[in-house]
């Protein structure tokens, strides 16, 4: 009943959709699933009008539709529930439900009993008890969720479109949503589900779609897809194609077991929802890679540990020391050096020089009486842009003019002249070219076999593998598995990820 | 697994049933901290002031609060989406010149002119804002300077002062119902009116979406650039009316007022309990941030030695102790 025929969709650099056909039958839940940049995101948008595709047709009903604007595909009966909760918060419950569609009394205003009435009897059958003249925002995630999830419900869907819906709920609230989902899939309504759960996929979904680098890889019945093959398709790697030395500059060599006492601890770390009782060690020189699919819970370790996420219990140790709660100031005191994961968002600063961005970080170790000696920053930078190579025309070029792998290579440096002892990378070599990627790479083991502790987290399989000594494999904020030594293959690390949850 | 889960969930339920109290508490203090203060002001005042209690006197503070109520009504509507208009002062000035320049043509005229030219640049405000992205203390401010320079031009630099040629349009300003103003009930009329305009029609559930969340309410199907443009018209209609009543007050289009008056008017919008940033606030909170400023000029007028700048010091102080209050009620419903 919707349809994309070999739908395109460029953006300046990346081509994020490449003719790309999807078929949703009416009801059908149909799963969409794929790495971060596979184009999920964008073929979503592009079906809900947000995006005009560059080339192809996009199909509702029958007939050749185009959606101008959001409104447009939500009038033609068509859904969407994003990932972050899309209502108002400092709304009231009630009225993020009937925003537009308010029941009116005889005079044309707004009836605002009988839309608090029918707001709480609608809002029960999604489990939903909480006061409806409650601010929205005062509600807990799993709640404001299924506020969206009646919302969109009620304006008569005919296609409902759920992107990661479960990400914030609770197991209870999950099986409300999957009765919800059951009962719209009888009444014929048909639902695209986005999710990384694969135990989810597999309870609530009748289709597939998997899409990679922006291409259809695989459609078609999921009951008739292996797990393992599902995860092979998403990461894109051919289980038999699986070479253990290759595409990457990393030596190979195993440097780390050392039999030395691990420099970072990190022992049952717990999050609200997001992480449960995570525990593992790096020795110095050691590499250990943290494998998992999107929403695992790696980013969030790795935060939690550089004491940039809450942690409600868990304990972090660097060289025996406990670091109490972390908090980012002890954390980076303790040797703790975090490169996040969005380079632009949270690490680089564009407007700065190259000489600025390195020296961020060691200012108040170079500072005497809140005065910083210009010739020990100079020394400093000289130090690391020789060593890191990077390549600037001087060390006052803006960092914003400079490509994404010195970009990531001035944030490593401002990292290492703190001088730590353990440092965290979340998805080092994303976004940067293929020249840049090794070059981080072997950058990465050089560090390694100087005595730093490093924890490695990248969604490119190949990367951890060959990376890492150890990889601790996470599902849904658990960790379901070790790789050591010879078990540090592609095949293994699948293998873990696809893993049934029936622990 | 199973065994954990319970624990939690219970803890869960009483940290919810403390929220709900929390934000219920907060939710008060931030719709009704205004009108409280008014209240114990006037009482204070009651008790400390002996002229302050005629009838006369309270006649007078809400006869001189007309047009800035006014103005405050519009912003109001403006800050709830998230915007400012700092136009109105000026179009406050030129509204009261061309009412006094075209009430030769009788009251229809004196009103029409007005509504006409201000509306018109509130319009453009709208347009700009909401089709451009430009940025609204931008465009309004451009409005501020234009509409000064025009007001200026049709007043011979502002040398020229129109005298209010219709003698129905003079009776609306200094005539009487029940003792109190014409214009005070035209006032009170169009508060009401935009009370049940905000509180009881999609455009006001409109309006509050827009500033809450844009994006959002952008998905959810509000209108967003239709209602933003609106609430620029409404603001430049209402300043339009409230230079008019003024200058009915006065009997002519008096061309040196208005300065700063944009600037007292987000001032009474904020200690009324209305975001700056949008998406929450009311009407009450603003008519009784209007008076609470109006009670304080009156009250430094009635202690005869004090100059009259006083009143600016305490206004300012105000805003920032009902910022910081705001800034930390905001902070407390966010955190639980």
């Amino acid at each position: 009943m919707l349809e994309v025929l070999d739908v395109s969709k460029i953006f300046p650099g990346v081509r994020a959709l490449d003719q790309v056909s999807f078929r949703l039958q009416a009801g059908e839940v149909h799963a969409l699933v794929g790495e971060n940049g596979a184009g999920k995101s964008t073929l979503i948008k592009v079906l809900t009008g947000v995006y005009q595709p560059d080339s192809g047709e996009l199909r509702y009903d029958g007939r050749t539709a185009q959606f101008g604007t959001p409104m447009d595909a939500q009038h033609a009966g068509i859904s969407t529930i994003y990932q972050e909760v899309n209502l108002i918060p400092l709304m009231s419950v009630a009225h993020n439900l009937f925003l537009g569609r308010e029941p009116r009394n005889r005079l044309g205003l707004l009836d605002e009993n009988r839309m608090h009435r029918d707001a709480r009897e609608i809002l029960a059958g999604y489990g939903v008890t909480a006061d409806v003249r409650r601010r929205l925002g005062t509600l807990a995630l799993g709640e404001q969720q299924m506020v969206a999830l009646a919302r969109a419900v009620m304006i008569d869907a005919k296609v409902v479109i759920m992107d990661e819906p479960t990400s914030s709920l609770e197991p209870r609230e999950v099986e409300t949503l999957f009765g919800v989902i059951r009962e719209l899939h009888g009444r014929g309504i048909g639902i695209i589900y986005v999710s990384h759960r694969l135990d989810e996929l597999y309870q609530i979904c009748d289709a597939v779609t998997i899409l990679r680098d922006g291409k259809v890889v695989h459609t078609g019945k999921l009951a008739d897809l292996e797990r393992i093959r599902l995860v092979s398709l998403m990461l894109g790697r051919e289980m038999s194609e699986v070479r253990r030395e290759g595409a990457t500059a990393f030596s190979g060599a195993a440097t780390g077991d050392t039999g030395a006492a691990p420099v970072l601890r990190a022992s049952g770390l717990t999050s609200r929802r997001k992480l449960h009782d995570i525990s593992f060690e790096v020795r110095p020189g050691e590499v250990v890679g943290l494998g998992g699919l999107l929403g695992a819970g790696r980013s969030e370790t790795i935060k939690a540990i550089g004491g940039a996420y809450p942690l409600d219990s868990g304990d972090v140790q660097v060289n025996g020391v406990d670091l109490k709660k972390p908090t980012t100031v002890r954390a980076v005191r303790a040797g703790i050096a975090v490169q996040p994961e969005d380079r632009k968002a949270e690490g680089i600063i564009a407007g700065l020089s190259v000489r600025e961005n390195i020296a961020l970080a060691v200012l108040p170790q170079l500072s005497r009486l809140g005065l910083v000696s210009e010739s020990k920053i100079d020394a400093i930078v000289e130090k690391y842009m020789t060593r890191l190579r990077i390549k600037a025309s001087s060390p006052h070029q803006l960092v914003g003019d400079l490509s994404g792998g010195n970009q990531q290579k001035v944030l490593l440096a401002r990292l290492l002249a703190t001088g730590p002892k353990v440092l965290l990378l979340d998805e080092p070599t994303r976004g940067i070219d293929v020249g840049a990627k090794a070059e981080v790479q072997s950058l990465i083991d050089e560090l390694a076999a100087e005595g730093l502790g490093v924890v490695l987290v990248s969604s490119d399989a190949e990367e951890l593998i060959e990376g890492a000594d150890r990889v601790v494999v996470l599902r849904d904020g658990v960790v379901v598995g070790v790789l050591t030594g010879a078990q540090v293959t592609t095949e293994d690390l699948m293998s873990a990820i696809a893993a049934g949850g029936n622990e | 697994m199973t065994m954990g889960i319970a624990e939690p969930r219970v803890a869960a339920a009483a940290d919810t049933r403390r929220e709900e109290r929390t934000d219920r508490i907060v939710g008060i203090v931030q719709r009704q901290g205004a009108p409280a203060v008014l209240i114990l002001v006037v009482l204070i005042s009651l008790a400390a002031f002996p002229n302050f209690r005629s009838f006369d006197n309270t006649a007078t503070i809400l006869v001189a609060a007309a047009p800035p109520m006014l103005i405050a009504l519009g912003m109001t509507f403006v800050i709830l989406t998230g915007g400012i208009d700092l136009s109105v002062g000026s179009l406050y000035v030129l509204g009261g010149v061309l009412a006094a320049w075209a009430s030769q043509y009788g009251f229809v005229a004196a009103f029409a002119a007005p509504l006409l030219v201000c509306g018109a640049i509130g319009v453009a405000n709208g347009l700009l804002i909401a089709y451009t992205r430009m940025a609204p203390f931008i465009v309004t401010l451009a409005a501020l300077l234009g509409a000064r320079g025009l007001m200026r031009a049709i007043s011979s630099e502002g040398s020229e002062t129109f005298l209010v040629k219709s003698d129905a349009f003079r009776r609306l300003g200094n005539g009487s119902f029940l003792d109190i103003g014409y214009q005070v009930w035209l006032v009170a009329g169009l508060v009401v009116l935009g009370m049940v305009l905000l509180a009881r029609t999609g455009f006001g559930r409109a309006v509050y979406a827009v500033g809450g969340s844009e994006d959002a309410a952008a998905l959810m199907g509000v209108a967003v650039r239709r209602t933003k443009v609106w609430v620029y018209v409404m603001s430049g209609l209402l300043a339009g009316v409230a230079g008019a009543i003024n200058a009915a007050k006065l009997g002519s289009g008096v061309t040196v007022l208005g300065t700063g008056m944009e600037l007292d008017a987000i001032a009474a919008v904020v200690i009324g309990g209305t975001l700056l940033t949008g998406g929450a606030g009311s009407i009450a909170g603003t008519v009784a941030g209007v008076l609470l400023l109006g009670v304080i000029q009156n009250l430094i007028n009635q202690v005869g030695n004090l100059n009259s700048n006083w009143q600016q010091v305490i206004s300012g102080t105000f805003l920032a102790l009902v910022v910081v209050a705001q800034t930390y009620l905001v902070k407390l419903r966010r955190i639980n």
